[in-house]
């Protein structure tokens, strides 16, 4: 009936389980018990769950890469305690295979639920209205990625409960992640949240792509767009590109395990060599669809900081696009110790040398955007600065890796790990940090706290070098990563000194719960009224804050890009944000739960199959199937904003003769 | 008055890319070109994969004792010939004509369907021989990449037969033209996959 599900599948022996996720279960009951007590569900279920406003999805998804930053968070402490007690003949408290199940989340969780729902966040809320249109290409289907985003989301932390995850690191290498070797569920688990979440990143990078080609105010060309867009779209057009790849080999590592096929298999001609080449076709550009959205973010931040227009900006376009190409030729350097001989090796190593070009070339953009301006030294800046700084170090130790006889020495040592944590966190973790506290006066109406803001990024600059630096130097006394356990007394001290520099980021993460509330209750004092708070740029300036579910309420003329920037100038300063004062009936799409009743059944679909519950695998795929027939025949898709409604938004919100 | 607000200003003089957001009908076919684009990079995954284990028999059969030309022969000719249908019934959706609609559109899924029935007994033959998926990595490989196109004609069939309906139900509306215009883009992608799979598979393996 249940397939191989029983009550065995629930740890009840493990008291750190049981604890963590009866504490997770405790919370999410009371948060339910208020929200149905408060009578909040027809606002939740009619503003948030079924609307398709591109807005409100950014939102939706920089709240759930919160969420699982504070899981996956836990995850890494978990790890830092360990391994800062369990030297020579202490164990720690973490047996292995507990271990190895923490650090394939801490890994899995990081990349795809927080760094993924971060970007593609930030890309939803922004780029319709830095491009100066209504909403995305295809609102019900940006619905749809979400909420198929948040199934996996589901799906993965259900294996905290119910079952096990994956002990085999975050990207499952077979033979380890075969049935030989892995029978249980864990890989199940992995396998089928991220095929379900990697659909809805598909759909999303689509819809995207689609809305920066198609959807742009008259005027914009690509030479006026601006910079964030551009790197969205080569962000974008690198999930378009890779992301099936990730999905076909998936599939086939799925079809190794349920239906006896021999892809990656040891025995009858299976090669386990061809899984780490797919799987890093895909993974090395996703890289940059992290990275080349945060670099986005800087460029916005430093030229609106600086009062200057970007430095370069063809510049910049190009080195964007440079990397989107070149992120497709290096994926060779994870594993030059595969023995693909010297010239292969060669080859993968020098284009490794030459993607770093176009970086330093963007580097040099934003020194001399901030060289000469008078630079505002708001809490956006300080992530930008600290991101300059960091991310030098980081694309250092890249390149020195890159050179195949040293990483034959650093392959999965602890100095890789400070690597790739030293541009994720430099990178991609401060770009949207810096990229929330920018544009969240947008979003909200109000800005945040600053001084707790600078508290945060203080926490996390420090706590970052505290955490990793220590590993850079422990990599090369030896230390190996997705090790539970040292004899070498000697790395302990910097064991500790790692672990105080967890335990810094994690105040860093309070304090931003903290700006958060503080912000809420202080909103009164920190509305922006003028929707332009920061003295910006680009069109997303140029509506309220927050904009209506219209975005505009007539579509702006644009020639040139730091389009609204070129507004004020023209007009003198005065905030006249339409000359225009007649107004016509603007259409929006109407809400639509289509997305979340497939995340539903996408839910029970991907839990039947982990535990072989036919019965459900049926049930999943019919009721998804039913879904997508009710949407196809859905005529009245569109809302009626009449003008005097329109009209009355305007004169209330609307531009005021206010000097900027 | 700025030289794009000029630009805009003289009418058709405009670049098309300075004309502000292009029409549904645009950016909904824009939109599933990408779509298939990925799709078409899933089978390039699936192709580089054969690539490497057309080779791996593992002492089973070989592609060679596998494949019959002259099957493969038949199943192309269907496929390539429902292209051909399907063209004639798109242009019978542009010009909103039921009846040649249906029409054109039946003889699609009634080669469509031949298809898949040659692609199954091939199948089963297969299986009865014991040169199923578990017999090597070579198998493996053939049965994910010629399987996943069948499983997108399956697909392109069921879609077919509710597109017939959203013609029956709701007529030639806009919203059933944009989809109907997707629905041949697939169908012709499916085309093109095969080519490859006819090129790389069957006549390779007689190479």
């Amino acid at each position: 009936m249940f397939g191989r599900l029983n009550w065995a599948a629930i740890p009840f022996d493990q008291p750190v389980v049981m604890i963590a996720s009866g504490t997770v279960g405790f919370v999410i009951f009371c948060v339910l018990a208020l929200v149905t007590i408060k009578g909040w569900w027809p606002y939740l279920w009619r503003e948030w769950i079924t609307s398709v406003d591109h807005k409100r999805i950014g939102v939706m998804y920089l709240l759930l890469a919160l969420l699982m930053l504070v899981r996956g968070f836990s995850d890494a402490m978990l790890m830092r305690s360990q391994l800062a007690l369990a030297a020579g003949h202490a164990q720690g408290y973490l047996p292995p295979e507990h271990y190895d199940q923490i650090f394939s989340a801490h890994g899995t969780i990081m990349i795809f639920f927080v760094a993924m729902p971060f970007v593609v966040g930030l890309m939803n809320f922004v780029l319709p209205l830095q491009l100066g249109v209504r909403d995305v290409a295809f609102p019900v289907l940006n619905s749809v990625s979400f909420w198929l985003t948040a199934a996996g989301v589901l799906l993965v932390n259900a294996s905290l409960v119910v079952g096990e995850f994956a002990r085999t690191g975050w990207l499952a290498y077979p033979p380890l992640s075969e049935v030989a070797y892995s029978p249980g569920v864990g890989v199940d688990y992995y396998l089928w949240s991220l095929q379900i979440s990697g659909l809805g990143t598909l759909l999303s990078g689509i819809n995207l792509l689609t809305t920066i080609l198609k959807l742009r105010a008259p005027g914009m060309g690509y030479r006026q767009m601006p910079i964030f867009c551009w790197t969205a779209l080569a962000s974008n057009l690198l999930i378009v590109a890779s992301f099936p790849i990730l999905t076909a080999t998936f599939a086939m590592l799925l079809l190794d395990r349920y239906c006896d096929f021999h892809f990656f298999t040891n025995d009858l001609g299976g090669n386990p060599m061809m899984y780490i080449n797919l799987i890093w076709s895909w993974g090395h550009p996703e890289v940059y669809i992290l990275i080349l959205p945060a670099f986005g973010v800087f460029s916005e931040v430093v030229a609106t900081f600086s009062g200057k227009p970007l430095f370069g900006r063809r510049s910049m376009v190009m080195a964007t696009m440079a990397i989107c190409v070149l992120s497709f030729l290096v994926w060779l350097h994870h594993f030059f110790t595969m023995g693909a001989g010297a010239d292969v090796n060669g080859f993968f190593g020098i284009m490794t040398m030459i993607i770093a070009v176009p970086t330093g070339v963007k580097i040099f953009n934003w020194l001399f955007t901030l060289y000469g301006g008078r630079i505002r030294f708001t809490v956006p800046v300080y992530w930008a600065i600290g991101f300059m700084v960091t991310f030098v170090i980081g694309g250092m130790t890249g390149v020195l890796m890159a050179i195949p006889p040293a990483d034959f020495v650093l392959h999965n040592s602890l100095f890789l790990i400070a690597h790739f944590h030293n541009v994720a966190i430099g990178g991609v973790v401060f770009g949207v940090m810096a990229g929330i506290s920018y544009w969240f006066p947008k979003a909200f109406g109000f800005t945040l706290h600053e001084r707790l803001g600078k508290a945060v990024f203080w926490c996390w600059f420090i706590g970052f070098y505290l955490a990793f630096m220590p590993l850079y130097v422990l990599g090369l006394m030896g230390a190996t990563r997705r090790m539970q356990h040292y004899s070498n007394l000697h790395w302990q001290p910097l064991m500790l000194v790692a672990l105080a520099g967890a335990l810094l980021i994690l105040l860093g993460i309070a304090l931003t719960g903290v700006q958060l509330a503080v912000s809420i209750r202080q909103r009164e004092r920190n509305r922006d009224v003028t929707g332009d708070p920061w003295n910006g740029r680009t069109l997303e300036w140029s509506t309220p804050s927050p904009p209506p579910a219209w975005n505009f309420s007539h579509l702006p003329q644009v020639d040139r890009p730091d389009a609204f920037w070129a507004m004020k100038q023209q007009r003198g300063g005065a905030q006249n944000r339409n000359v225009k004062r007649t107004y016509e009936t603007i259409h929006v799409p109407r809400n639509n739960p289509t997305g979340f009743y497939l995340a539903f059944f996408a839910v029970l679909l991907g839990f039947s199959l982990i535990w072989r519950i036919w019965w459900g695998t049926g049930l999943g795929l019919l009721g998804a199937i039913v879904v997508c027939l009710m949407q196809a025949w859905r005529t009245d898709t569109e809302v009626e904003v009449p003008a005097e409604k329109v009209a009355a938004f305007e004169r209330l919100h609307g531009p005021k003769e206010s000097t900027v | 008055m700025s030289a794009a607000e000029q630009a805009l200003a003289s009418g058709d003089a405009v670049p098309l890319s300075l004309r502000g957001p292009a029409p549904t009908r645009v950016v909904a076919g824009y939109g599933f070109w990408l779509f298939l684009l990925s799709d078409i990079v899933i089978f390039a995954a699936l192709f580089a994969a054969y690539a490497v284990l057309s080779g791996e028999s593992a002492g089973g059969p070989t592609a060679a004792d596998l494949f019959d030309k002259r099957h493969v022969l038949i199943e192309t000719a269907c496929l390539l010939a429902s292209s051909v249908t399907c063209g004639f019934g798109s242009l019978a959706v542009q010009s909103g004509d039921r009846n040649s609609t249906y029409f054109w559109m039946a003889i699609t899924f009634i080669l469509g369907v031949t298809f898949l029935s040659l692609e199954v007994s091939e199948f089963s033959h297969m299986l009865s021989i014991g040169a199923g998926p578990s017999r090597s990595a070579f198998l493996s490989a053939f049965f994910t990449l010629v399987g996943t196109h069948g499983l997108h004609v399956t697909i392109g069939l069921c879609w077919l037969i509710v597109m017939l309906l959203q013609v029956a139900t709701l007529g030639f509306q806009p919203m059933v033209s944009r989809r109907f215009f997707c629905f041949g883009l697939f169908w012709h992608a499916l085309d093109i996959v095969w080519i490859g799979v006819f090129t790389i598979v069957y006549l390779g393996a007689h190479l």
